[in-house]
C-alpha cells in the first residue's frame, strides 16, 4: 500500500485518483472514530500543526481545529487580524517565526492565490491549503465529494452542477478538479458575469438555465454570492439574482426526480437557497460538515505519516 | 529458511475446543462478556471461538466486536510503508463488561498495550483479560501476559511464526519459519 504521492496538499490539480481513493478509505476509519463515545486517537501526539488564517473562516478553522485535536495533535491558532500582520511583517517572516518554534504542518488560508505553493517552496513544514483566494480550496472539494460517494455510493459517473458565483469560487474550482478525477461529469450554472470566460478549457459545460441544469444533474452544489470578493456589480440586484438561480423547494418538486442540494456554506437563507431547502431531507449540508472532520483527519493523518524524526 | 509445522489443523481444532472451555469455565454464559477481536489477523481466531462456543457448547447471545489498533501503535512514522487501517465494528458499550482480547500471536506484546488503549475508547470495562492462539513467551518487550494461550513457543528472535487459516489461506496451520 503506497501513501500519498504528494508532499502538502496544495490543491486538488495536484493529486492522483489514487490519493483521493486512499483519503477516503482513511475517513471511512475516521468517520468511525469520531462517532464513538470517546472521538479521539492518539497517532499525532507528537506533531504540532500551526493554522494561520489570514482571511475569515468559522467553519473550516474549527474543523480543522477539531481534526488535529481528535488525532491528539497540539495546536497553535493565528488569525491575521489580531496579529503582526497588521505591523507590516511579511508572510515568510510571520510563518518562519512560528516554524522557529518547531511546526510540523501548516495549515493556512490566505486571500493570495498561491500562497500555500509559494510557502511550501521557502519553509520546511508540510502545507495544507484551506483556501488560497479564488484559486483552490482542497479540503472542501474532497468532502464534498466524500458527501456525494457517502449518500449515492460512488462519484463515478454522476451529473452534479455547481450553481452561483464560480468566478470567485476557490470551492467550485477544487471541486472541478476533484469530481473529473473521479469520473463524474460537471456543469457549472449561474449568471454570464460570474461564469469564468475560459471555464469550459477545463471540461465543463455551461448552461445559464436553473432549471435545465437541475434536470441534467443528481447533485446539485450551490454556492454563496461572495459580494466580499466582487469590485464591481455582476449582477443587478440581489432579487433578481434570487429569481433567475435561487433554489426553492417549488422547482425541486417539479424535477420529477430527487436530486442531492449541496452548499458549502455560509449559506445566505432565501438568497442562493430557501431555508426549506436547506433544511430539507435532500440536502446533506449538515452531513458535508460532519464529514469535513473526517476527510481533514484523513489528510493530516496521511501527510504526518510522511515526517521523519 | 526452512518450514517446521507446529501444529496442523487437528492440533488447532483440539485447542480451539480447549479456549473455549476454559472460556466457559470463568464467564459462565457469557452474558457479561464481550470477545474482542484484533484486526487483522485476531479476527480469525474471534470468529472461529465464536462459532465453536456458540454451536458445540451451546453459548447464546454471544458479543463479539472487531477492533483496529493502527492510530493507537506505537511505531506510526517509524516505518517505511504506511500503515493501513482496518475496519473496526463494536456495535456496543463495553462498559462494566468482561472483555477478552483475541490475537493469534503474541510476540512483543505492543499491539496488545495499543489495544489496551483502544478499548478505553468504548468505555471503562470491569476487566480486560488476553487470549491467543500462541505466546512467543521470550520475546516480549512489555510487561503483557495473556490469560488464556494455545500452544508456548520458545522461538528465537529470527523466526517467525506464521498462522495460516482456512478462510483466506486454504487450511489452519501453525508454522515456524
Amino acid at each position: 500500500m503506497q501513501g500519498l504521492s504528494v508532499e502538502h496538499l496544495l490543491g486538488i490539480k495536484y493529486l492522483k485518483t489514487s490519493d483521493i481513493d486512499l483519503i477516503f478509505k482513511t475517513a471511512d476509519h475516521f468517520k468511525e472514530v469520531i462517532n464513538r463515545p470517546i472521538k479521539k486517537v492518539p497517532s499525532l501526539r507528537d506533531i504540532t500543526i500551526a493554522n494561520l488564517f489570514f482571511e475569515n473562516s468559522t467553519r473550516t478553522k474549527l474543523s480543522f481545529e477539531l481534526a488535529e485535536k481528535r488525532l491528539s495533535a497540539d495546536v497553535i491558532n493565528f488569525s491575521a487580524g489580531q496579529s503582526s500582520v497588521k505591523k507590516g511583517e511579511t508572510l515568510i517572516d510571520t510563518v518562519n517565526n512560528i516554524l522557529a518554534m518547531k511546526v510540523d504542518i501548516v495549515v493556512m488560508r490566505h486571500g493570495n492565490v498561491g500562497a500555500g505553493v509559494f510557502l511550501s517552496k521557502h519553509v520546511d513544514a508540510k502545507i495544507i491549503n484551506a483556501g488560497d483566494g479564488t484559486h483552490e480550496h482542497p479540503t472542501q472539494a474532497l468532502l464534498d465529494s466524500y458527501s456525494i460517494r457517502e449518500k449515492l455510493g460512488t462519484v463515478k459517473g454522476k451529473k452534479v452542477v455547481i450553481i452561483g458565483d464560480i468566478l470567485h469560487s476557490r470551492v467550485a474550482l477544487s471541486n472541478i478538479f476533484a469530481l473529473q478525477l473521479q469520473g463524474a461529469e460537471v456543469k457549472v450554472c449561474g449568471p454570464t458575469t460570474l461564469i469564468p470566460k475560459y471555464i469550459s478549457s477545463l471540461g465543463v459545460t455551461v448552461e445559464h438555465n436553473l432549471k435545465k441544469a437541475l434536470e441534467w444533474c443528481d447533485v446539485a452544489n450551490v454556492l454563496r454570492v461572495q459580494h466580499e470578493r466582487m469590485d464591481i456589480k455582476y449582477f443587478p440586484s440581489t432579487r433578481e439574482y434570487t429569481q433567475l438561480f435561487g433554489i426553492n423547494q417549488e422547482i425541486l418538486s417539479n424535477l420529477g426526480k430527487k436530486i442531492v442540494i449541496m452548499h458549502p456554506g455560509p449559506i445566505n437563507r432565501g438568497v442562493e437557497i430557501t431555508s426549506d431547502v436547506a433544511d430539507s431531507d435532500q440536502s446533506i449540508i449538515l452531513n458535508q460538515v460532519e464529514n469535513g472532520v473526517a476527510v481533514r483527519m484523513a489528510v493530516i493523518y496521511l501527510l504526518a505519516q510522511q515526517i521523519k524524526r | 529458511m526452512s518450514k517446521k509445522t507446529l501444529l496442523n489443523s487437528k492440533d488447532i481444532e483440539i485447542i480451539l475446543h480447549r479456549l473455549a472451555c476454559q472460556l466457559i469455565e470463568n464467564h459462565n454464559d457469557f452474558s457479561n462478556t464481550v470477545l474482542i477481536g484484533l484486526q487483522p489477523r485476531g479476527t480469525f481466531l474471534a470468529n472461529r471461538l465464536m462459532e465453536l462456543l456458540k454451536t458445540a457448547y451451546q453459548i447464546k447471545d454471544l458479543k463479539l466486536g472487531l477492533l483496529d489498533i493502527t492510530f493507537y501503535r506505537d511505531d506510526f512514522r517509524r516505518k517505511e510503508t504506511p500503515l493501513v487501517a482496518e475496519t473496526t465494528k463494536i456495535d456496543f458499550l463495553i462498559e462494566d463488561k468482561k472483555v477478552v482480547i483475541i490475537d493469534d500471536v503474541l510476540y512483543s506484546g505492543r499491539s496488545v498495550r495499543a489495544a489496551l488503549t483502544a478499548i478505553q475508547s468504548y468505555g471503562r470495562p470491569e476487566n480486560i483479560e488476553l487470549l491467543v492462539l500462541i505466546d512467543r513467551r521470550f520475546s516480549r518487550h512489555l510487561p503483557i501476559q495473556p490469560n488464556y494461550r494455545g500452544r508456548q513457543v520458545d522461538a528465537i528472535n529470527e523466526e517467525r511464526v506464521l498462522v495460516t487459516w482456512k478462510e483466506t489461506d486454504k487450511k489452519d496451520a501453525v508454522y515456524i519459519e
